[in-house]
């Protein structure tokens, strides 16, 4: 294996230069032109290629995406929990102004937890099935605060389970956690991440395994704790309904790119890439008609060892053909989308923004797209 | 924890009874009368009638075991011909041999035990440290040497390993006395080296097994999600490792180890032989040769108690491990 090459020189120069988002002046947490490759036996697998955003304290950023776009890969390049051995990083992530990307094993492990903290789908897996809830979330706190008691350390566990809204946190605190309900566990799970008040908080799909009730009072929980700790989310999910309910931004991720990036207005008011069409249209809609058809994305999500040429969602893009061979040559920049100008939502597509409206108003907005 | 204790007592008692009730009856399945067996010259009808009163032949099947049983729990009479009282644990008396049962049990028993339970803590400790260390360091010349290691311990016989052991350390450098049992309380010193190729030649066989098995059971745990949480809380290497990582692999090493462990107590017949110590592995095997019945019994109940005990440590062992179990 060629692995250990650091500095991906040799790349081709067709990757579109980056323009700087609007947020990035006071972000906590900045990320520009991130690349993340795996060496595996099949192949180099681009999981993550030059994507660039910026979250800033209180505010909360949607990655959506299908599974395999990347986006989990970039939340685990922030936090540095990749493998060393099989994966280069390269371009820059700054967390509170420091640079993580390059920093030393033990001055990472410093921060997460601290600094940057992370919430996982599936609670139930994502908590060790040996230990209490309340001891797990002790142990975060006083890895953090080493002169830190164990009489402090459950206490500062406990006020954290009241905190999400755990009942009787005092007697919950020495429960497994297989003997929490599941919208238990995950608010267990976000007292443990927050037990350190980080600024940055990383909810990779938290609301996917929990049943529906659940989502959305672990989602008003996620805003009400915002409020209160003025923490900087990443939310990722692929779940349109769930951004539109919980964040500012969104960053539409496809084959490891940016597509689509802007406020939750710009995106699902006005989207502009076909893909985020297709995740709208697929969408049922409660307010749309009841009988409009659900407009599945044709095709499969591509394979990262083997992106096709590009715009790399061309093979499953309905207008494809519209601005000819580019599609297929071509990898489109990342641009202003409106014609207006830098109003901060960007989109990589081909198509001329006029071509866009024209589609999407068409073709799209009739079959009934979400909200 | 305590119901959990006496249920599963409770099951092992009734598996105990069961096993002695098919030995028992194993006594009497088998081809050979067992009276011929004691004595091998000059049976006369008289005398072959004489020894089945002695032995109580004669008798129905549920006194014969009654006796047997209530002869384990208070110890019996088992007439003049027999060694007159035989104290409990009474097993019964050697016509082979001459002399009780549980007399032989109690010259052999301590010598497997002072093969098997050094082996196995030596075993365990090399097994599972090269299973981890090669986990954590998949794919790096360490690795690989563990790895070459388990697969040649796994593919040697003890036979072999065992003699090659003699012929370098006790016959060509004469580094040890040529193995036998001594007392560990009278001289543990001579208890330590008479024993001591075997305890090498079984950790030998035995730490290739759980190498492979334990290496492959962390990496399973290294890509849990609970190890990604326990990195992403921030934890150091070790406690991610030893914490969180280990507690979760070792279970089914338990498992496995409880068996392997009760089996070998039950006797370890390859060893003894190869190195040429009298322990319960050999008594069973000469038993079976010259038709010693009551010996056989013994050490077949022997080696049944000391498989159900190690699963009853192993429940043990899981429950405290896994909170999970508790509750069943």
């Amino acid at each position: 294996m060629d692995s250990s090459d650091p500095a991906p020189s040799g790349e081709p120069d067709d990757r579109p230069t980056v323009p700087e988002q609007r947020t990035g002046q006071d972000a906590y947490l900045r990320v520009s032109d991130l690349r993340v490759r795996f060496d595996t036996e099949d192949g180099v697998v681009r999981a993550v290629d030059g994507v660039s955003f910026a979250v800033e304290r209180g505010r909360t950023l949607g990655i959506v995406g299908e599974s395999g776009s990347g986006k989990s890969v970039t939340s685990l390049a922030i936090l540095g929990l990749h493998d060393p051995r099989r994966t280069t990083i390269t371009g820059e992530i700054s967390v509170g102004g420091r640079q993580v990307v390059g920093l030393g094993d033990e001055e990472v492990r410093r921060l997460r937890g601290r600094d940057m903290a992370m919430i996982f789908q599936d609670p139930l897996s994502a908590l060790h099935p040996y230990y209490t809830v309340g001891r797990q979330i002790a142990e975060a706190y006083r890895v953090h605060h080493p002169k830190a008691g164990r009489r402090e350390a459950r206490k500062r566990a406990v006020d954290m389970l009241d905190r999400v809204g755990i009942p009787q946190p005092a007697r919950r605190f020495d429960q497994y956690p297989h003997e929490f309900s599941g919208g238990m566990r995950q608010r267990a799970m976000i007292a443990m991440s927050l037990v350190n008040d980080p600024a940055l908080l990383i909810a990779d799909e938290p609301t996917t395994a929990l049943d529906v009730t659940v989502q959305a009072q672990i989602l008003d929980l996620l805003a009400d704790l915002q409020a209160e700790f003025h923490s900087a989310i990443i939310l990722i999910t692929h779940d349109l309904g769930v951004v539109g309910q919980a964040a500012d931004e969104v960053l539409v991720m496809y084959g490891g790119r940016a597509v689509e990036q802007g406020s939750v207005e710009q995106v699902l008011r006005s989207p502009q890439h076909p893909y985020t069409w297709g995740l709208l249209s697929s969408v049922p809609s409660l307010h749309g008609d009841a009988d409009a058809d659900l407009l599945p994305i044709r095709g499969n999500p591509p394979s990262l060892i083997n992106l096709p040429p590009g715009c790399a969602f061309h093979p499953r893009c309905r207008y494809a053909d519209r601005p000819g061979d580019r599609s297929r040559t071509e990898v489109p920049e990342l641009r202003p989308a409106g014609s207006a100008g830098a109003d901060g939502h960007l989109v990589a597509c081909h198509l001329t923004a006029e071509e866009r409206a024209a589609l999407y108003a068409e073709d799209v907005a009739s079959v009934g797209v979400a909200r | 924890m305590a119901r959990f204790l006496i249920k599963r007592l409770f099951s092992a008692t009734l598996t105990l009874f069961a096993v002695s009730v098919l030995t028992f009856l194993m006594f009497f399945a088998l081809p050979r009368d067992p009276v011929t067996g004691m004595c091998p010259k000059n049976c006369n009808p008289e005398r072959l009638e004489r020894v089945r009163d002695d032995l109580g032949l004669n008798d129905p099947l549920v006194s014969q075991y009654a006796g047997y049983m209530k002869g384990i729990v208070t110890g019996r009479d088992l007439g003049s011909a027999q060694g007159g009282r035989c104290d409990a644990p009474c097993l019964g008396w050697s016509y082979v041999s001459n002399e009780a049962v549980s007399d032989t049990i109690a010259r052999v028993l301590p010598v497997t035990l002072s093969i098997v339970i050094p082996a196995a803590i030596l075993w365990l400790l090399l097994g599972v440290g090269l299973g981890m260390v090669s986990a954590l360091r998949r794919g790096t010349w360490l690795d690989r040497a563990a790895i070459g290691f388990s697969l040649t311990g796994a593919s040697l016989q003890l036979y072999f390993v065992g003699a090659v052991l003699l012929l370098v350390f006790v016959y060509n450098l004469r580094l040890l006395p040529v193995p036998s049992y001594t007392s560990l309380f009278d001289n543990p010193a001579k208890w330590a080296s008479g024993l001591v190729l075997a305890w090498v030649a079984l950790a030998f066989l035995f730490s290739a097994i759980y190498a492979r098995l334990s290496r492959a059971q962390m990496l399973e745990t290294l890509s849990e999600d609970f190890v990604r949480t326990a990195r992403a809380k921030g934890l150091a290497k070790p406690t991610v490792y030893g914490r969180h990582a280990l507690r979760a692999a070792i279970t089914p090493v338990v498992t496995i180890a409880g068996l392997d462990v009760g089996g070998a107590l039950g006797g370890t017949v390859i060893t003894e032989t190869t190195f040429g110590i009298q322990g319960l592995g050999r008594t069973a095997v000469d038993a079976v040769r010259s038709g010693d019945l009551p010996t056989i019994m013994a050490t077949v109940l022997i080696a049944a108690v000391f498989v159900v005990l190690a699963n009853v440590l192993v429940d043990l062992l899981y429950a405290a491990i896994d909170p999970r179990v508790r509750l069943r």
